[in-house]
């Protein structure tokens, strides 16, 4: 070894040693100064969601009025916020409701607007319960009338008050097999307006019982909306009846955006309103921080992402993922010595897995792979250029994608719709390479390549949805140093790989 | 034991010896055979190159004159997209397991090359078409389809470990390695079989032919180990493969060049990279600015 390589090795530790010392130094300032915890709690967690309000003025006056959520059980609002250039806000209890008012004198094309609340997750019963709405009724015309009739009366027999009631209905209606009756009144409301003709009912046969809308709570998620769900009340209590939703989406917490009948958001003067949320959620570990949180005057130490808009924040979390997903990568090639079949696909792999959850993932990927690699070996006897013929493996990626879409919905399987967010281009040359392999080395070193890929993508995949690992990469921007400093340190490593040992048997064998 | 591993060979070898900006001599099949032309290292004879799709027209007379040559994509690596041609007769082109092509066959797949469906990411390319090496019928039995060629690991100048590759059924005619080829490690001091390997299992006979391998003794030796530091000297790289084949009329010619060689030659010589290093390491300065034929004589005795 000669000397410039011994002092660029020397620089190499050097650096390595200053971005540990700055990302943990950074990573216990944070802990000691703004309290937070190492390890993710569940306790005192706030959800700092984010409603964009999005409609195109016509240069006329506009005012636009969105329902603000309330104390509820489960929830407490701790504050509240707008934005809107030029627009005056105010908070006021329209025609009864809690509303954040937006007006203007003249607004002309493409208009955003947004409303942030502080909700903090709590276990209290400190909230005023919403009374049961006045009864609507209803009727239906024949068939349609006795088909209710006989619905309800089957219900009815079959259970022993309200909120029985309203599950016996439920699970009438979403039976696998559905019954004469049912599926006539499904064919006439459809499926999307379930929740109102149960609601209509349900008043037929007097209990107070409404179409609301809740917000199903998830850390990092954008773009999301509000969900119909059917809230039922008998005497002073109500319940909440989800349904309609996946099985992971069941179990995530709702918060009431409109907690009775009323509206959600009401445009006069604008065109073509849309409404979505951005949610995000951050632990503390007392009250006390909560509030020095919420007043926050951020000092440069204190340099967080947590001072980003809403939806931007959820977009780092997934983000500052990726450098997790990198070190996996580079610990499997580095020191086991893992073929894949591209480098940082798996990642992007186990990106797609964290959206679809990891089995959908696995077969989804599975089956696109397989199905283009029997497409694209049929291409290769037409002898296109390149760039065509990866064009034409996108496309048909795309088309497996759609037809795996339909048809897995069609027989009912919503989480097949999932399959959407797999990156295509990647897949497409995921395809591409695996097919020139096939035709170059054999099956062989493409079922190596591809079990190689896929382990590093569930390997990854576990690192990054794990909940200590999301908590520290996302609260502490420090230890993305220290993720640095190992990944340079890895790539300075000069010793033998895990499956080398097993390569180079022979040798040593013949030594002996 | 000695042996260099991959994250050994990439950090400490590779990245310490041969400059980024080096690479693209070895990498362009039709810079190396410049360069070596310049550097007088024997190649075999270039007859021409195909540089665009429009030179595809006028093929069949540029063709026509030459009898056997072989088609090489000069960005290609691991012998992808060579084609062969042994002999033409009229209209039809003789592949060396016998069959026939015609004229738009060659032609499309020259216009492959050049689209860049065998160089690395994919670039556009240029296809080298080059005089066929005869081989000396002393190898007849050795080498199925392919011509065998030697491997020389040339390191800062010397060369410290070779071996010779022969294709077999197995690898279709392909001389690597992991494909199914066999590797017969040769002794620097002598060109002589010290190890055979196919699917790192040591054998004795070829799979194939039944040949003995390990009577293989290379004639005239050092003039080839001497093509290959050559070879490295005109390169400017410290850590090269030289793959180099034998002409039954013009001797030993540079066939290409490689500056990420793999480490399976350790595995057909069943001795490690890392001890010959350190010896090359360990010799005096003024001894690296020798000339190639010193160089070699003294590799000769150092290593067995």
């Amino acid at each position: 070894m000669n000397k410039s390589a011994q002092s660029s090795r020397f620089s190499l530790f050097a650096l390595v040693g200053l971005l540990s010392v700055l990302g943990l130094g950074q990573s216990i300032h944070r802990h000691i100064v703004y309290d937070i915890p190492w390890v993710p709690g569940t306790e005192k967690s706030i959800w700092s969601i984010e409603a964009s309000i999005q409609f195109f003025g016509r240069g006329d006056p506009v005012s636009v009025n969105l329902r603000r959520p309330s104390d509820q059980a489960g929830f407490a609002v701790l504050d509240e916020s707008g934005a809107s250039p030029g627009y005056g806000l105010s908070f006021v209890d329209h025609i009864g409701l809690p509303t954040a008012q937006w007006s203007i004198r003249e607004a002309t094309g493409q208009q955003t607007l947004y409303y942030r609340a502080e909700v903090l997750q709590r276990d209290t019963e400190d909230f005023d319960e919403e009374p049961p709405p006045r009864l609507q009724s209803r009727s239906w015309e024949e068939p349609y009338a006795t088909a209710v009739e006989a619905v309800l009366d089957q219900a009815f027999s079959m259970s022993a008050d309200p909120f029985s009631l309203t599950r016996q209905l439920i699970s009438q209606f979403r039976a696998t097999d559905l019954a004469q009756n049912e599926q006539l009144l499904i064919d006439e409301v459809g499926e999307q307006n379930l929740t109102n003709l149960l609601a209509d009912m349900l008043q037929s046969r007097d209990i107070p019982a409404t179409t609301v809308y809740g917000l199903l709570l998830e850390d990092g998620r954008r773009r999301q909306r509000l969900k119909p769900l059917l809230r039922v009340w008998s005497d002073e209590r109500s319940e909440v009846f989800k349904f309609g939703l996946s099985a992971v989406e069941a179990r995530l917490p709702v918060l009431l955006w409109q907690p009775t009948r009323g509206f959600v958001l009401d445009v006069t003067g604008g065109t073509g309103s849309d409404l979505t949320f951005s949610m995000i959620r951050s632990e503390f570990t007392s009250y006390g921080q909560v509030a020095a949180a919420l007043g926050e005057g951020d000092d440069f130490l204190g340099f967080s992402i947590h001072t980003l808009p809403i939806e931007e924040q959820a977009m780092f979390k997934t983000i500052l993922l990726l450098p997790i997903g990198a070190l996996v990568v580079c610990l499997l090639r580095i020191f086991v010595g893992l073929s894949t079949s591209g480098t940082f696909m798996p990642v992007l792999i186990a990106l797609a897995f964290i959206e679809t959850s990891l089995l959908t993932g696995l077969v989804g990927f599975l089956l696109v792979v397989a199905v283009g690699l029997m497409i694209r070996s049929y291409m290769s006897h037409l002898n296109l250029l390149l760039v065509a013929r990866i064009s034409a493996v996108i496309i048909t990626v795309i088309t497996i994608i759609a037809l795996f879409s339909v048809f897995s919905y069609r027989i009912g399987l919503t989480e097949g719709l999932k399959i959407t967010f797999f990156p295509m281009i990647i897949l497409s040359w995921t395809v591409e390479r695996m097919s020139i392999l096939w035709e170059e080395e054999g099956w062989r070193e493409v079922a190596i390549q591809g079990s190689g890929s896929l382990l590093t993508a569930v390997l990854a995949y576990l690192a990054m949805t794990n909940p200590w690992v999301r908590h520290l990469s996302f609260n502490f921007i420090g230890l993305q140093f220290v993720a640095l400093a190992l990944i340079m340190l890895l790539g300075s490593y000069s010793g033998y790989r895990l499956l080398e040992l097993r390569r180079f048997k022979p040798i040593v064998n013949s030594v002996k | 034991m000695g042996v260099v591993g991959m994250n050994e060979r990439n950090t400490r070898i590779i990245g310490a010896l041969n400059p980024r900006s080096l690479y693209p001599l070895v990498d362009n099949k039709l810079k190396t055979k410049l360069l070596a032309a310049e550097k007088g290292v024997a190649t075999p004879a270039l007859i021409g190159a195909v540089k665009t799709q429009h030179d595809l027209k006028k093929l069949s007379e540029f063709l026509a004159p030459h009898d056997g040559f072989a088609i090489k994509p000069a960005k290609g690596s691991g012998g992808k997209g060579i084609l062969v041609i042994a002999s033409q007769r009229k209209d039809t082109f003789i592949k060396p397991n016998g069959q026939e092509l015609l004229i738009d066959d060659v032609r499309r797949h020259i216009s492959n090359i050049l689209s860049g469906l065998f160089s690395l990411g994919g670039a556009p390319d240029v296809a080298v078409v080059e005089a066929l090496v005869r081989p000396d019928s002393m190898y007849e039995n050795l080498s199925v389809e392919g011509v065998p060629d030697i491997r020389i690991i040339v390191y800062r100048g010397f060369p410290i470990m070779a071996m010779m590759r022969l294709s077999t059924r197995e690898s279709d005619g392909k001389a690597n390695l992991h494909q199914g080829a066999v590797g017969v490690g040769l002794t620097i001091s002598g060109g002589r079989a010290v190890n055979a390997v196919q699917f790192n299992r040591t054998i004795r006979e070829h799979p194939d032919s039944g040949a003995d391998l390990m009577s293989i003794h290379i004639p005239g030796w050092a003039a080839l180990l001497e093509l290959g530091a050559r070879s490295a000297d005109a390169t400017g790289l410290g850590y090269i493969g030289a793959d180099i084949v034998i002409d039954r009329d013009r001797g030993p010619l540079l066939l290409e060049l490689n500056a990420r060689p793999g480490l399976a030659i350790q595995i057909a010589n069943g001795v490690g990279l890392a001890f010959r290093i350190r010896d090359v390491d360990a010799i005096r300065s003024q001894f690296f600015r020798e000339s190639a034929h010193q160089r070699v004589m003294r590799a000769m005795t150092m290593f067995d």
